[in-house]
């Protein structure tokens, strides 16, 4: 919680409201961040260094408290192998590594801004990263019509939280750089709850049978880029990875 | 073909048919914040070229009748059985109308191009940009398939023609969404998920050191017009051969409830003789929008190149 303690209690009130749209509801438009290490793992960890001697410094993983209710996300055993198995081959196995898609909830807390564009029927979020974008229907269009990276999104007002309900999930895409992974079974649920103006609380429960015993939830808050002018620029990865993913096919190799 | 029916069908033609008037002065919803109402999902697929073809000459419209006739050729062109021989036939020529989507109606002007301007309905290309795209295409020529950087930016997934901008129709999925929220204009294009967030309050563009493959965009309204100014491209999307240097000026109007039309004007001075503008009309579509997760299926790519070097290893 952010310490809001010392305010009387209609001034807190004001502050968590926040803004508001026409229609009445939160105004969560803007462009957002996290500041969080979750990207790197969910779970708490100590720096550790990376998988790639050249970067030194640049490329080891820093610490993070974790983002994980209950710390521990409740594998089942021969699922926790696999995520181990993935950790092992993250430089070949990560998607991120090729510039895919990142999925739900991974694009949230990418160490790149994401901008909300909140209209009654549709809110759309444009992901830098990738350009991964994905729509949230605030009337349900009934069941995905087919799977896919970044899954169908379908939202609704529970007060002032703006809760999604996302299905439709290929079994591509991780949760972090860790290994965490789920199947096509994947069900998310996001909450996002303006805290005052400047600050988005942001919870997932993730549900996979096939991977967990049990539902479990991450949150973290995310917060308004609030520079000057500030806008989402292009992260084309595609480009970036041309020369690790088809440099194989040159007619000279560029590395011979 | 549809190129052999233009000759065949429009030489001959004696005068010039009048464009049909202009559609009634529309008067757009708005949104909550006073926006002229633009949203939606809109799709700008359609038969008529962006450059007049040259077997045309001066002929600036169809009539009624020759642009159903091309329309109906258009389709059983795009219709017809594609089925090979054998299955490498097959596989070379199994793109057939259910894959595409390039429409099946020419505009409602019954222009013979998307281009209104330069009269002649074709790309003003200086000296200078002639001579760059016709050393472009010599080395496409002898370069076709040596590495990646050599195959069309949509099979690398990296660009298409769809997103631009200017925003053209592509072989399928010419689908759009719309956002507007207080202050920004947001375009979902389909194609490779590509996002164009248009800021309206009048801020500078980026610096000229950041240069992006779709530009930077700027907007402002005009009325029931919204016009985006965009600038910044890089020197690698090279839109018609146009150089990084490019200014494009975009105008969306809405001019009846099914229909947004979308006028752009090229202006690079270094590549065209003097700026040129193409009209095409968006029309409303039921959606949804899909995710074209297009680099993440990318066969193509290992395909084509990987097939390449196959192909020398053999010959040696």
């Amino acid at each position: 919680m952010l310490s809001l303690v010392a305010l009387p209690a209609a001034a807190q009130a004001t502050i968590s409201r926040g803004p508001r749209t026409a229609d009445g509801k939160p105004n969560l438009n803007g462009i957002w961040q996290v500041l969080t290490e979750a990207n790197w793992d969910l779970q708490g960890h100590a720096a550790a260094a990376g998988p790639m001697v050249p970067l030194g410094a640049i490329g080891a993983m820093p610490p993070g408290q974790g983002v994980v209710e209950g710390e521990e996300i409740p594998y089942k055993p021969e699922a926790l192998a696999t995520k181990k198995a993935n950790f092992a081959n993250r430089l070949k196995l990560d998607p991120e590594v090729k510039c895919y898609l990142p999925g739900v909830p991974r694009a949230t807390y990418m160490p790149f801004p994401f901008q909300i564009v909140q209209t009654p029927q549709f809110i759309l979020i444009s992901y830098e990263y990738a350009n991964a974008a994905r729509t949230i229907y605030m009337k349900d269009p009934g069941p995905a019509p087919v799977d896919s990276w970044m899954g169908q999104s379908v939202g609704h007002w529970e007060g002032d939280t703006l809760v999604v309900d996302v299905t439709g999930f290929n079994d591509q895409s991780w949760f972090d750089r860790a290994g965490d992974y789920h199947t096509d079974a994947l069900h998310v649920v996001e909450r996002y709850t303006l805290h005052g103006a400047d600050t988005l609380m942001y919870e997932a429960t993730i549900e996979d049978k096939n991977v967990f015993t049990k539902p479990w939830k991450i949150s973290m808050p995310v917060y308004r880029r609030l520079e000057k002018n500030v806008q989402l620029m292009e992260f084309k990865c595609v480009e970036f990875v041309e020369e690790l993913m088809y440099g194989q096919y040159r007619k000279k190799p560029a590395n011979p | 073909m549809a190129k052999r029916f233009w000759i065949v069908t429009l030489i001959g033609a004696i005068c010039l048919a009048a464009p049909p008037p202009k559609p009634a002065n529309y008067v757009p919803p708005r949104t909550a914040d006073g926006q002229p109402d633009i949203q939606g999902v809109w799709n700008n697929a359609t038969l008529t070229p962006l450059e007049r073809p040259a077997a045309m000459g001066s002929k600036a419209f169809l009539t009624p009748a020759e642009a159903a006739a091309f329309e109906k050729a258009a389709v059983d062109s795009n219709n017809r059985d594609r089925r090979g021989a054998d299955a490498a036939s097959d596989v070379a020529g199994a793109y057939n109308q259910a894959w595409f989507d390039r429409g099946s109606k020419v505009v409602p002007t019954l222009r013979t191009s998307l281009i209104v301007d330069p009269d002649d309905g074709r790309i003003p290309y200086s000296a200078d940009g002639q001579k760059r795209m016709a050393a472009a295409a010599e080395y496409a020529r002898t370069h076709a398939l040596d590495s990646v950087e050599d195959l069309a930016l949509a099979d690398r997934c990296l660009l298409w023609a769809t997103a631009g901008p200017p925003m053209l129709p592509g072989p399928y999925n010419s689908n759009y969404q719309i956002f507007q929220a207080p202050g920004y204009v947001a375009i979902a294009i389909e194609m490779i998920h590509d996002v164009r967030i248009i800021p309206l309050d009048r801020r500078p563009h980026l610096p000229g050191s950041v240069r992006q493959w779709l530009g930077d965009s700027r907007g402002h309204w005009e009325g029931n017009t919204l016009v985006v100014e965009t600038t910044n491209f890089t020197d690698k999307s090279h839109f018609r051969g146009a150089t990084a240097n490019m200014r494009l000026t975009e105008r969306f109007t809405r001019t009846d409830a099914n229909t947004l039309t979308y006028d752009f004007t090229v202006d690079d001075p270094a590549t065209f003789s003097k700026p040129w503008t193409a009209s095409i009309p968006m029309t409303k579509a039921p959606g949804p929008i899909y995710e074209y997760a297009c680099h993440e299926g990318n066969y193509a790519v290992p395909g084509i190149l990987g097939g390449a070097r196959k192909q020398e290893a053999a010959a040696k």
